[in-house]
């Protein structure tokens, strides 16, 4: 396998059909794989949403039946939630870019990186396999209607236990490589932010999901057993299980967020030519977001019954959170000031997350007060604050993604103005979207709800016409990645980072020798760079 | 070609264990992947610890909640089998300890008969635990008839799943010492293998007091 062939050829040349990719433990096509994957799973939950929208578009039965609006919310937040986007950036971007940004010939153990992407294969068809009696519980699984209802649900929460194996694994395969080969000089304080974000993220995959494992394990035993513990007639208590789902479900929120956040990372000083602003403060305020996000599950359970003084200790540490998020923000924002702004694509998406995810973090600010919150739970406020996050800060952030490193991991380059264009509609569409739902939850409306009163009608309307510019958006966006313009330079963009200083597509064993890192990844416009 | 070694890989297990790298398809020397392999290890036993956190977080919980019902409970439970089971566990324990200490000095027969002794407790371990369960469902006991006995079925359940999966391991890598895979240059899947095995022992030794002396 080592002998000198493998140079000459990419990655992507390395072997054709299916048996090649899906049997390869090279790790950028396994990220490749994972981003596919993810791909079509977005679309799919996304057709789901749009159903739900449409459905809205009068109040009363427009299109689907009560129980089929049900499970087309169920399946969109299970789909979205379990196959999009918690495997989301990190999967896909973090395998393909972790060892390049490293100078690592792969990620540590790279069968294992193989196993989990089959167990999350297998998952995914276990998760959807429950369609034949499809689940109406939403995404959360609460219990007592989980233990009640005639659907699929021991089906579904497998699906989503297997998941969780991929995800652990995944997260100890990036936690072991990140500390064992790092190339020479690569200190922790020259680690690209990207991989400071993905090791955020991987401990908090290696420290939850086995929480959300034994809760959903137990659920299915209340089904199957009988077993009482979330079963308020056997002595059980319906919001201990609440308590077990957020505990994981809470961090996993920063599972989706912290890799977007340091794709922003990269994308910008690249694009503002200046080295970025206040390094260990980002790298640092991962970690710090990471080990907040555990302390803040009670948030969800404000109206629960909990005990008042829980309540305010739960509130104040959620407040707490937006400090690292803050210092984030602020330091992206320093970072473009008076510098060289070049709006590529990719820079533009980056921009639209600052502002979204700003929109989306201070909404949920209105919802960690408790007196707000009082008001807001279950409302379309909270619809609206997730999808700004999700949408707004994911998404974009993994659009960011896909435009950057569209020449590294295709060797192509794509039609910027088209992309743009693609980029615009999807901006609009998703305010127009969603910004009716924060107006819409303050007047009281509730998620997750069928029917509307007449006077809601103007504003759903409009939120379901922006899912229109959004899937205008999205659908050309997809044809100008999939019409490359032309073949793509080794740097097109003039990063600094190391997966930028190979030929695009890298080679299969991506270095040569092993290179030296002697200087600070981000030293854009500065005498470093003039000697690179 | 590799769809027969994909089914192979299916049909033997062995091949599919994660941590276990061969040697000649990695790209990085022996020493880096063996340190790896053991952070992998334990970082993959904080999971275990987290998995088992939920159902000790529940006991605590339900245990503030009916004082009275889990003295009850604890009462119905067989202590000498208890004990017994315990006194088994920590004693496989060992074995796997020694085995792991003979591998660096190259003592491979010394290892297989420690693995067999490991693999033989785990087995009295888990005919006492189906003694203990049919006992008490000839009593008309299960994981339903209150909370105390679904802790106790949850909790030595997944703790049995865990002996199961435990005897796999050891079971593989019994059968890989037939086949001269170890040495004392070659001994990461004995040490990690080892260290899981630990992990079961370790569980159920806070298993033990807070169902059968409560």
């Amino acid at each position: 396998m080592t002998d000198h062939h493998d140079f000459d050829k990419n990655y992507l040349e390395n072997g054709k059909g299916f048996k090649s990719w899906f049997f390869s433990v090279d790790h950028k096509r396994l990220g490749v794989m994972y981003l596919w994957a993810i791909g079509v799973f977005f679309v799919l939950a996304a057709i789901a949403s749009f159903l739900i929208r449409f459905e809205h578009l009068s109040p009363g039965q427009t299109i689907v039946s009560a129980q089929t609006y049900n499970v087309l919310f169920t399946l969109h937040g299970a789909v979205m939630v379990f196959l999009f986007i918690v495997p989301g950036v990190a999967a896909s971007f973090g395998n393909f870019l972790i060892p390049l940004m490293i100078g690592a010939r792969d990620v540590i153990f790279p069968k294992l990186n193989l196993y989990s992407f089959w167990v999350y294969c297998a998952g995914s068809i276990i998760l959807l396999g429950s369609l034949l009696a499809p689940v109406d519980t939403g995404w959360t699984f609460y219990t007592p209607y989980s233990i009640d209802t005639g659907t699929n649900v021991i089906m579904v929460t497998f699906g989503v236990f297997v998941l969780g194996f991929s995800s652990i694994l995944t997260g100890i395969n990036f936690i072991v490589t990140m500390h064992k080969l790092r190339a020479p000089g690569l200190t922790w304080d020259r680690l690209p932010l990207f991989c400071w974000a993905a090791y955020a993220t991987s401990l908090l995959q290696v420290l939850a999901t086995p929480v959300v494992g034994i809760t959903l394990l137990l659920l299915i035993g209340e089904r199957y057993f009988g077993l009482g513990f979330f079963d308020p007639a056997k002595g059980g208590d319906p919001v201990l299980f609440q308590h077990f789902f957020w505990f994981y479900s809470h961090p996993a929120v920063y599972i989706m967020i912290l890799p977007a956040m340091g794709i922003i990372s990269e994308v910008l000083p690249v694009f503002s030519r200046k080295p970025i602003f206040g390094y260990k403060a980002i790298a640092y305020s991962s970690l710090a977001i990471a080990l907040i996000s555990f302390l803040v599950w009670g948030h969800h359970m404000f109206t629960s019954g909990q005990s008042k003084l829980i309540n305010i200790i739960f509130s104040v540490i959620t407040f707490a959170v937006a400090v690292p998020t803050a210092i984030k923000v602020f330091n992206w924002l320093w970072t473009m000031y008076k510098g060289s702004i070049e709006l590529s694509t990719a820079m533009l998406y980056s921009l639209a997350f600052i502002f979204l995810f700003t929109i989306g973090g201070l909404t949920g600010l209105f919802l960690g007060a408790l007196a707000a919150d009082v008001h807001l739970h279950d409302t379309y406020f909270v619809v609206a604050h997730m999808h700004y996050v999700m949408i707004g800060g994911t998404v974009f952030g993994l659009f960011s993604a896909i435009h950057f490193w569209y020449p590294k991991m295709w060797g192509k380059m794509f039609d910027e103005f088209k992309a743009k264009i693609a980029f615009v509609l999807i901006f609009i569409g998703f305010n127009v979207v969603f910004f009716p739902q924060f107006i819409l939850g303050t007047q009281g409306m509730p998620r997750r709800y069928f029917n509307y009163s007449p006077e809601f009608a103007f504003l759903h309307q409009l939120s379901t016409y922006g899912t229109w510019i959004l899937g205008v958006g999205f659908i050309l966006m997809l044809y100008v990645l999939c019409r490359p313009t032309g073949p793509a330079s080794a740097n097109p963009y003039n990063s600094l980072s190391l997966e930028w200083q190979m030929p695009s597509p890298p080679p299969t064993l991506n270095f040569k020798e092993i290179p030296t890192v002697n200087d600070s990844t981000y030293a854009y416009g500065t005498k470093i760079e003039q000697e690179a | 070609m590799q769809l027969m070694k994909f089914i192979k890989s299916l049909a033997y297990p062995s091949e599919m264990l994660p941590p276990i790298i061969e040697e000649e398809e990695s790209h990085f020397d022996p020493e880096t992947v063996h340190s790896s392999a053991k952070m992998g290890m334990w970082l993959f036993l904080a999971t275990e610890l987290l998995l088992f956190g939920g159902l000790f977080a529940a006991y605590a919980i339900f245990r503030a909640k009916y004082p009275v019902m889990f003295l009850e409970g604890s009462d119905s439970l067989d202590v000498v089998l208890g004990s017994v089971n315990t006194v088994i566990l920590i004693f496989s324990s060992w074995t796997v300890a020694i085995a792991v200490q003979a591998i660096q000095e190259n003592k491979i027969k010394l290892v297989q008969v420690m693995i067999w002794i490991t693999l033989i407790c785990a087995t009295i371990f888990a005919i006492n635990k189906y003694f203990e369960y049919t006992y008490k469902f000839s009593k008309g006991i299960g994981p339903g008839t209150d909370i105390f006995y679904s802790i106790y079925f949850a909790s030595t359940g997944v703790h049995m799943l865990h002996v199961f999966i435990g005897m796999i391991v050891l079971g593989i890598i019994l059968k890989k010492t037939y086949q001269g895979r170890y040495s004392k240059d070659n001994f990461t899947a004995i040490e990690i293998g080892g260290l899981y095995w630990h992990l079961v022992d370790l569980v159920w030794i806070y298993l033990f007091p807070l169902l059968y002396l409560a």
